[in-house]
């Protein structure tokens, strides 16, 4: 445990004070400088990941074709299940709730698609962007962000595989949802944003904290329900004002409503906007601080 | 190839350099539920065990943090080093002296912005015979995955592909899972991959010198050029001949502190009399075995 001969032979002599930078981040670290240069350290390792982004793509595109190695229709799966659950679903509830199937099945499936295969699935699998590759983060030095594009990758090739499912829905019924479906764009690409965000946030948090998944997998449950996805707005009558302060249901309404022919409302955009924001925010804020000590985690 | 990440932290030939001022590291252990929320929304103060100082396999173990949070090991010490470019360093020392973990110091994987570590160059490191593979694909998917990591175009890729390809020689087993491999052909792939790119700045851990004896000397040769093209070498090995034979600098280390840091010929001379088992025996590579 004597410690000898380091300096001499080197000719190498600690001018700087000793800093102690104990991965649990404590102690003299905090400062404020130090703390800039977390964040502009974070904001590199974005820039870097959105570099390779091919490598997220491609490592993301795996991760759907080791998914259904083996099997005949392959991620055509995805389609086929989601087109099962639809045709059921629509079946069931157009009886029990007396609805019009022609008016209710086109609404529920893009409904449907947009919260279980979008937003729900992209929080859900946003907890497990660095847990599942452990392997990696520990062997290879590679932006952090790679992962959440990998993630964000993974969720928008299954979500176009989903997205099928709706449109032969508008085609049976030969519903139109004329030029307005072009707003749809900007609002996926909003969700892009906040899916790196997310992936950022709750794959940190996720790491150190095992037991945030089932909790996040708990919440989804809850919004699931509170929010019109298979219940309409309209449904609620005048409280209709309350859903807005469930920034979920602004998020899926500035996607959702192009898709039906219908121009979103401002306030939802505007809520969107202040959620994104708010996401960016807090991603970069916990993604910065947990950076230099994930590797520990995961 | 240009833009990439990797080519970005290319400096001018010969002046690449590893600098590590007072690095001290502690693993955070979270096991048995110490990892949970419950045990940070609710710290209470535990039982204080009184953690051994007495020499052990491994780093210092720590369980007296008052506030009763995680399990810390002390894998690094007050580590200080400067390795500039020409040099070939070893690392020695028993299991868990911290040899792999300064590797990976070095390599930028732990505290990658620690303001005690400084790396400039290149730098490319084989730390696990994995070294990021994805078991389940294809030995050519793998391939792919790296070149996309160095930021290689499609046509540089096809490049790489081959030239792993001819060192390899894994044959049909190259479009087969890299599950399937035996660890022979594991090492294959991983050492052909990863010293397919010069870098300028190589880290190796000891795995390296796994394979079959044929193998072990077309490795040989590959390394050597490829050593011969970096600035820096660092690796790390139990095989004493090994590292009479590459390294120009030994860096001993013991506890997570360097214990001796010298000439090759020094340091293994103290080495060998404290370990004090016969040559032959210290010579033996355990990776030699088929």
């Amino acid at each position: 445990m004597v410690s000898s001969g380091s300096s001499e032979h080197t000719g190498f002599t600690a001018t700087a004070a000793p800093v102690a930078a104990g991965p649990n981040g404590s102690g003299p670290v905090e400062s404020a400088p130090r703390t800039r240069s977390r964040v502009m350290m974070a904001c590199k390792d974005i820039a870097d990941g959105f570099r390779l982004w091919r490598l997220a793509a491609t490592l993301g595109w795996l991760d759907i074709r080791l998914q259904f190695s083996g099997s005949t229709l392959g991620p055509f799966w995805l389609t086929l299940t989601t087109a099962v659950m639809i045709g059921s679903m629509g079946l069931i509830y157009s009886q029990l709730f007396h609805l019009v199937l022609k008016d209710y099945l086109p609404y529920l499936s893009i409904s449907i698609i947009l919260w279980q295969t979008g937003l729900s699935a992209l929080i859900l699998e946003s907890c497990s962007t660095f847990t599942r590759a452990t392997e990696t983060l520990r062997s290879v030095n590679m932006p952090y962000t790679v992962q959440a594009l990998r993630t964000m990758m993974r969720c928008g090739i299954v979500f176009s595989y989903n997205l099928v499912v709706p449109i032969a829905v508008f085609l049976v019924f030969r519903i139109s949802p004329g030029s307005d479906v072009v707003l749809a764009l900007p609002a996926l690409l909003l969700w892009l944003v906040d899916s790196v965000a997310l992936c950022l946030l709750l794959g940190c948090a996720c790491a150190r904290f095992r037991d945030i998944p089932p909790i996040v997998g708990s919440i989804m449950q809850i919004i699931f329900y509170i929010t019109p996805i298979i219940w309409e707005p309209k449904q609620v009558g005048e409280h209709a004002w309350w859903l807005y302060f469930n920034p979920f249901f602004s998020l899926l309404e500035i996607v959702r409503r192009p898709f039906l022919g219908q121009v979103p409302s401002v306030t939802s955009w505007l809520i969107s906007g202040a959620t994104s924001l708010v996401f960016c925010l807090l991603a970069l804020f916990v993604f910065s601080r947990s950076r230099s000590k994930l590797a520990f985690w995961v | 190839m240009s833009g990439s990440v990797f080519d970005a932290r290319r400096v001018t030939p010969g002046t690449s350099s590893i600098s590590i001022r007072d690095l001290s590291l502690e693993f955070p252990i979270f096991h048995g539920g110490a990892r949970s929320l419950k045990k940070l929304l609710f710290k209470q103060g535990k039982a204080a065990l009184t953690s051994s100082r007495s020499m052990r396999t491994g780093g210092e173990v720590r369980m007296d943090r008052p506030d009763g949070g995680p399990v810390y090991v002390q894998a690094l010490q007050d580590v200080s080093l400067k390795i500039r470019a020409g040099e070939r360093v070893g690392l020695i020392g028993h299991n868990g002296a911290g040899k792999s973990t300064l590797l990976r110091v070095m390599a930028g994987i732990y505290m990658p912005d620690s303001l005690n570590v400084s790396i400039r160059g290149q730098v490319a490191a084989l730390l696990d015979v994995n070294s990021g593979m994805n078991p389940e694909l294809t030995g050519r998917e793998n391939i792919t995955l790296m070149g996309r990591h160095k930021g290689l175009n499609t046509s540089q890729i096809r490049q790489l592909e081959q030239d792993v390809e001819d060192f390899a020689q894994l044959d049909t087993f190259l479009d087969l899972p890299v599950r399937l491999y035996s660890s022979g052909m594991i090492v294959r792939l991983g050492f052909g991959l990863a010293t397919a790119i010069t870098p300028q700045i190589l880290l190796m851990d000891e795995w390296f010198m796994a394979g079959d004896f044929h193998f072990r000397e077309r490795a040989e040769k590959r390394l050597s050029s490829v050593v011969n093209n970096t600035d820096i070498l660092v690796i790390t090995s139990h095989a004493l001949d090994v590292l009479e034979e590459w390294c120009t600098r030994l860096i001993w280390m013991e506890g997570g502190q360097i214990r001796m840091d010298g000439p090759t010929a020094d340091v293994l001379a103290a080495y060998r009399e404290d370990t004090q088992t016969p040559e032959s025996e210290t010579a033996q590579n355990p990776a030699d075995a088929p």
